[in-house]
């Protein structure tokens, strides 16, 4: 498999720059504008909902401003003067301000939970059925962790903010201003009293995000190595007691163990430190406003009614201040995050179909190879000049050393990738010139890595022909030699396999995967040999399986067991890109070539007289 | 809270620091209440009276107050830091020796991943409980009671009145919180759910592609995708309606204290300054008992995490030294199998992997065994070192039941190159001295020279320097392998354990392996599990196994001659066209 890992870049993607995540530096957007021009587009179907909700956040916002000043008013024209009949009356107002607010926040958050989460449905569902129209060397080419980092972490960011951010961001916004306004109305010198802690309050946060953020970075690297050790030493506890290195090992965790402690304990102790101090600077305007606010009122430039609404104002304030400074952050990464996630929906999908291409239905199986030649780089060939011609139902066998271009043949024959050069026909048709899905169909492929899925063992096999009945899965399954362990499974053909079938072992995920195959019926099998250590038994039985899977059918296999070479129709020599040796096992073994030194070098240890 | 408390003795050494945090909490929280008061005091004693050295007496106090505040803030925070996080380092050290000192059928019963997890996001867990109720948990409880008291004291008839208002949010918020939780978790599910569709569908992208099922996944996908945007937007409409509520109750709490005590001004019962004091401490008593709904919740979820951390403290090493065991200096490596059984799950002879196992090893033999997957080879020479010990019968080293001898004194004596090749981070060298740190570099040389490692070490950039990726990821399975005999050899033991140990390397390399280890360990007693009847054929005794007894033993010459299933191993592997090829290769 290592020819595939070969970078290209074609189609790599730019790597993700770090996690986010606590305290660590704020991610930006490279074209934050188009970003958010294109996630916009997505919202575009829920325009007038998002109007709807707009009013309604302008409304409960204002509304709940009012509240506050209409209990100044209470205070200084109802109960200083004792006007019980005035009182009622601005009490029954503010009830209703109050209770209109609330409507209206709940019916904005209930309408915002709609339109947030099935824009989100919309963008992921897009991201999905793209990656699956991308070519194979897409997917080598990007890790697999970046890719899923991308579907997951990048999503979410842009889930909390439009699903909180947008209402917070106008609600805090008009709070603010409106704060301001009335207050600057009432009093402006009390306004601007009441303002004096604010650059304060910027200090001191920005002071103690800087400290904390540095105590965070080393920390990270502490945890990093405290987890790395962790990982290593429970997952090698047999190995180190074995040689009795346990005490060591105390003592080394211990070290980092220390070290964890302090960086953690600095880290925390500014981050921990944030909210009680934005609650003392609260106290200390809340002290401002009333100290000020009692001389104005005790020089009669103020009422006690307006000092009441202050502090009430002074309370509300901080919040949408300090929910402001976190948005911003938390828009950024949405942004960048939507940056990551569009370049996927920006990559090229895989070659489409010629808008003519034929299509293939039930083909005997004769496939050419005329003159191949492919790179998975444009300048670095894999393949050079390969011709091989078989007929319907041989068996062919690619020998060769690792990375001499065997899995690649296979990789053309399926249209993973495209050739550069010459063509490949089956039954007389150049396969460049069919339907790809048509192609694939006819193509059964069992690869040596077996891939299965976390369902049931029967959906694992049907997956070769969904409209499968549950018949033809267990008749295929007895076919593979697999019906036998899968009977003796918990619950038979009903067992959940669990994430990458760490439940079978290694061959008997492969009898699954032969079984899937032959569920397929397809006229062309391909096989990827397993050379990991399956015992014998098993190897035995995997053998019969795939020997009556390619009965009657044209076969390539990537072959490791000697039985398979000896019985195919056609050892095919590869190496390094080249079809170098053909012919039958024994042929090839008095050619004394190439094939006779392989040979002798994997089987030499075994021959001894009988 | 049960499983909580059980952890409360790490605890204990942070005593004073704990008591101390709480108090200041105390301080923190009296402070902040007297806020109110003193407003009262501006407005009824400065403000309507006109007496402007009270008002400035006053606001004095409260920056006092304030600055006090401070201090006290960063004493408790400092403080509850330290108590947490050094509850938490202590905490994992428990757990990092515990898990240490485990035997290989406790860690069979507790997962390895699993273990990982405890260590690290379950400690966490825990520990984010404790500094909440260090700090936030007292600090919600002396809000809510301050501010009920200072409410009572200030106009006991309208904190009465109030009082309904109070309980009916503080039930409102309980009945919210959970439900709000078990949305939050069938979310977690969901998402789950569809990450794992995720994740599959790029691990096995050939699959997909393969069998032209990008119209089946899609379909997959998408019902996930609705699922859990469902659920989420469940979840999330409760939460829209659940702020609004709380909002609302303290605002009309708000109202009604304006109307119910605007009454009382009127008819002169009560001051300007006590209603504006009344109407402080009402939104203080707010935020404490939505604090206490968030710890609550959070409480509940750190209770599973400190079950899992108490299940592995609590577990107890399943092989251990008996209190009159021997240490054993000198060996013969004379190993005896007496009649025993082995089962994992403690049944012994009624469902065992060993199944009345006879089996003597002389001193400097080497024993192969072979045996199809399952068939009990690996729990077999797994008995030898006592990582885990026989369920019935006994295996004896020089005629001492290996129970009877310091477990540690064994170890000593014993080699293994484990099934599956574990290499630590460090150097190539510090991976092969691993057992015996004192080696010398000639030492080391030999036994990576007998492993067949030392050329393609010398051929690294930087030797037996060159370092070792977590887990060994920058070498190859055999490359690991050869590493992982050579740490076995290393320690010259008397007896030599190779589980499997060559199955990456290729055979000419496991010959030479084999030659180099006839000469070097002679009087070693080996014990060689493989898979390859080349790897067997030169023993001194070769032991077939088959689903836990020994089916046949003798040399490869005997047991060709007189072992059916020896016979099927040996056919299997080398098949018939071997005898031509051999001719043909005039061998």
């Amino acid at each position: 498999m290592s020819e595939q890992k070969q970078t290209s870049s074609r189609t790599a993607m730019a790597p993700r720059r770090g996690p986010g995540g606590h305290g660590g530096p704020i991610e930006t957007a490279k074209d934050a504008r188009t970003s958010l021009r294109r996630l916009a587009a997505y919202l575009k179907p829920h325009t007038v909902m998002l109007v709807v909700v707009f009013v309604l956040v302008i409304l409960y916002t204002t509304l709940a401003l009012a509240g506050p000043y209409l209990m100044g008013v209470a205070i200084d024209q109802y109960l200083s003067l004792k006007d019980a009949s005035g009182l009622l009356r601005i009490v029954l107002l503010m009830a209703a301000a109050y209770l209109l607010s609330a409507g209206g926040q709940a019916a904005a958050g209930y309408l915002m939970a709609d339109i947030s989460q099935k824009t989100l449905q919309d963008l992921r569902r897009d991201l999905f059925e793209h990656l699956q129209t991308l070519s194979l060397s897409f997917f080598d080419q990007n890790a697999h962790g970046d890719l899923m980092s991308r579907l997951t972490n990048d999503i979410d960011a842009i889930n909390r903010a439009i699903s909180q951010n947008v209402t917070q961001l106008m609600s805090s916004v008009i709070t603010v201003v409106g704060i301001l306004v009335t207050m600057f109305v009432l009093n402006p010198w009390l306004a601007l009293a009441s303002l004096i802690t604010i650059p304060l309050m910027a200090l001191v946060t920005s002071s103690i995000a800087k400290r904390t953020r540095s105590g965070f970075r080393s920390l990270q690297k502490d945890l990093g190595g405290m987890n790395g050790l962790i990982e290593e030493s429970v997952s090698g506890q047999r190995i180190i007691s074995a040689f009795r290195r346990t005490e060591d090992t105390k003592q080394d965790f211990d070290a980092i163990n220390q070290k964890v402690y302090e960086s953690s304990v600095q880290a925390n102790t500014f981050a921990f430190l944030l909210m009680p101090l934005t609650g003392i600077m609260n106290h200390l305007n809340i002290a401002i406003i009333a100290g000020l606010g009692g001389v104005l009122a005790v020089e009669g430039i103020v009422t006690v009614g307006v000092v009441a609404t202050f502090i009430t104002y002074s309370q509300r304030f901080t919040e949408p201040m300090r929910s402001l400074a976190n948005m911003y952050n938390s828009i950024q990464s949405a942004l960048a995050g939507a940056e990551r996630v569009f370049e996927i929906i920006d990559q090229q999908p895989e070659i489409i179909d010629d808008p003519n291409a034929m299509e293939l239905k039930d083909i005997q199986g004769d496939v050419i190879f005329d003159h191949v030649n492919f790179g998975y780089l444009k300048d670095v060939p894999v393949l050079k000049d390969i011709n091989l011609h078989a007929k319907p139902g041989q068996t062919f066998a690619l020998v060769g050393p690792t990375g001499a271009g065997k899995t690649t043949m296979v990789n053309l024959l399926t249209r993973f990738y495209e050739i550069d050069g010459g063509k490949v026909t089956i039954d007389g048709h150049d396969i460049s010139k069919v339907k790809k899905a048509d192609l694939r169909r006819q193509l059964g492929i069992v690869l040596q890595d077996t891939f299965l899925f976390s369902t049931s063992v029967m959906e694992n096999i049907r997956y070769g022909r969904l409209d499968a009945t549950d018949e033809e899965v267990i008749d295929a399954a007895k076919l593979a030699n697999a019906d036998h362990f899968v009977r003796h499974l918990p619950q038979g053909y009903d067992t959940t396999l669990s994430e990458r079938a760490s439940n079978l072992s290694q061959g008997q995920r492969q009898l699954l995967a032969i079984a899937r195959a032959v569920l397929a019926d397809p006229a062309i099998l391909v096989l990827d040999e397993a050379t990991s250590s399956v015992d014998t038994r098993t190897e035995v039985r995997i053998q019969k399986g795939l020997l009556r899977l390619m009965e009657g059918r044209t076969s390539f296999v990537i072959a490791h067991r000697l039985s398979t070479i000896r019985d195919a129709d056609q050892v095919l020599v590869i190496d390094q890109g080249k079809l170098i040796e053909r012919g039958t096992h024994h042929e090839l073994l008095d050619q004394k070539g190439f094939y006779y030194n392989l040979y002798m070098s994997q089987f030499r240890g075994q021959v001894q007289p009988v | 809270m049960r499983e909580l408390t059980k952890l409360r003795r790490y605890l204990k050494p942070y005593t004073v620091a704990a008591l101390l945090t709480m108090l200041l909490m105390v301080i923190m929280v009296g402070l902040q209440l007297a806020l109110p008061r003193m407003i009262q005091r501006i407005v009824d004693l400065g403000i309507t009276p006109g007496n402007m050295t009270i008002v400035w007496q006053t606001t004095l106090i409260m920056l006092g107050i304030a600055l006090l505040n401070l201090a006290v803030a960063v004493g408790n925070t400092i403080l509850s830091v330290k108590v947490s996080e050094g509850f938490a380092r202590d905490l994992r050290a428990n757990l990092f020796n515990k898990i240490q000192n485990l035997s290989f059928g406790n860690l069979d019963r507790l997962h390895t991943g699993q273990l990982i997890v405890r260590m690290t996001s379950d400690v966490s867990a825990v520990q984010q409980a404790v500094r909440m109720v260090l700090t936030v948990s007292v600090r919600a409880i002396m809000l809510l009671a301050g501010s009920q008291i200072l409410m009572f004291t200030t106009n006991s008839q309208l904190a009465v009145k109030m009082l309904p208002f109070m309980l009916l949010i503080l039930v409102l918020i309980l009945i919210f919180a959970g439900k709000l939780q078990k949305l939050f978790t069938a979310v977690q599910q969901k998402l789950d759910a569809l990450n794992n569709v995720l994740q599959e569908n790029l691990s096995g992208v050939r699959v997909v592609k393969a069998f032209v099922r990008a119209a089946f996944e899609n379909a997959r996908f998408a019902k996930a995708n609705e699922d859990f945007t469902f659920q989420n937007i469940r979840a999330l409409r409760l939460m829209a309606v659940l702020m609004p509520l709380m909002m609302i109750l303290m605002n009309l709490g708000s109202v009604a204290i304006i109307w119910f005590g605007g009454m009382e001004v009127i008819q002169g019962s009560m001051t300007l300054g006590e209603i504006m004091a009344f109407l402080n401490y009402m939104m203080t008593a707010m935020f404490p008992m939505l604090m206490l709904a968030m710890i609550i919740g959070m409480l509940a979820s750190s209770q599973a995490s400190a079950k899992r951390i108490s299940e592995v403290m609590s577990s107890t090493p399943d092989v251990q030294d008996q209190p009159d065991a021997r240490q054993i200096k000198e060996t013969s490596g004379r190993l005896v199998f007496e009649d025993v059984c082995f089962s994992y799950n403690g049944t012994g002879c009624a469902e065992p992997v060993l199944n009345h196992v006879n089996l003597v090893a002389e001193p400097g033999q080497t024993v192969a065994i072979l045996g199809a997957t399952g068939s009990g080879k690996t729990s077999l020479v797994n008995l030898i070192p006592r990582f885990y010990d026989v369920s019935t019968g006994r295996i004896t080293l020089d005629g001492i039941d290996l129970r009877d001898i310091q477990r540690d004194s064994l170890l000593a004596q014993v080699g293994i190159a484990p099934q599956e090749t574990v290499l630590f981070s460090g150097t190539v060298r510090d991976n092969i001295c691993y057992g015996r740190m004192s080696a010398s570099d000639e030492e080391v040389i030999e036994a990576a020279k007998a492993a067949q490692a030392h050329d393609f070490i010398m051929s690294l950039p930087e030797g037996y320097d060159t370092h070792v990726e977590q887990r060994g990821a920058n070498f190859s399975g055999g490359q690991k392998q050869r590493i992982a005999i050579a740490r076995a050899l290393l320690l010259k033991p008397r007896i030599l354990i190779l589980d499997d140990s060559t199955s990456a390397v290729d055979v000419d390399t496991e010959a030479l392996i084999q030659e180099a280890l006839e000469k070097s360990m002679k009087d070693t007693t080996s014990f060689i599990i493989a898979q390859r009847i080349s790897t067997v054929l030169t023993a001194d005794k070769i032991v077939v196994l088959d689903n836990g007894k020994i089916a046949a033993e003798g040399t490869h010459a005997e047991l060709i001659k007189s072992s059916p299933i020896y016979q099927e191993i040996y056919q299997s592997q080398l098949g018939n066209g071997l005898v031509k090829a051999t001719e043909a290769a005039g061998d």
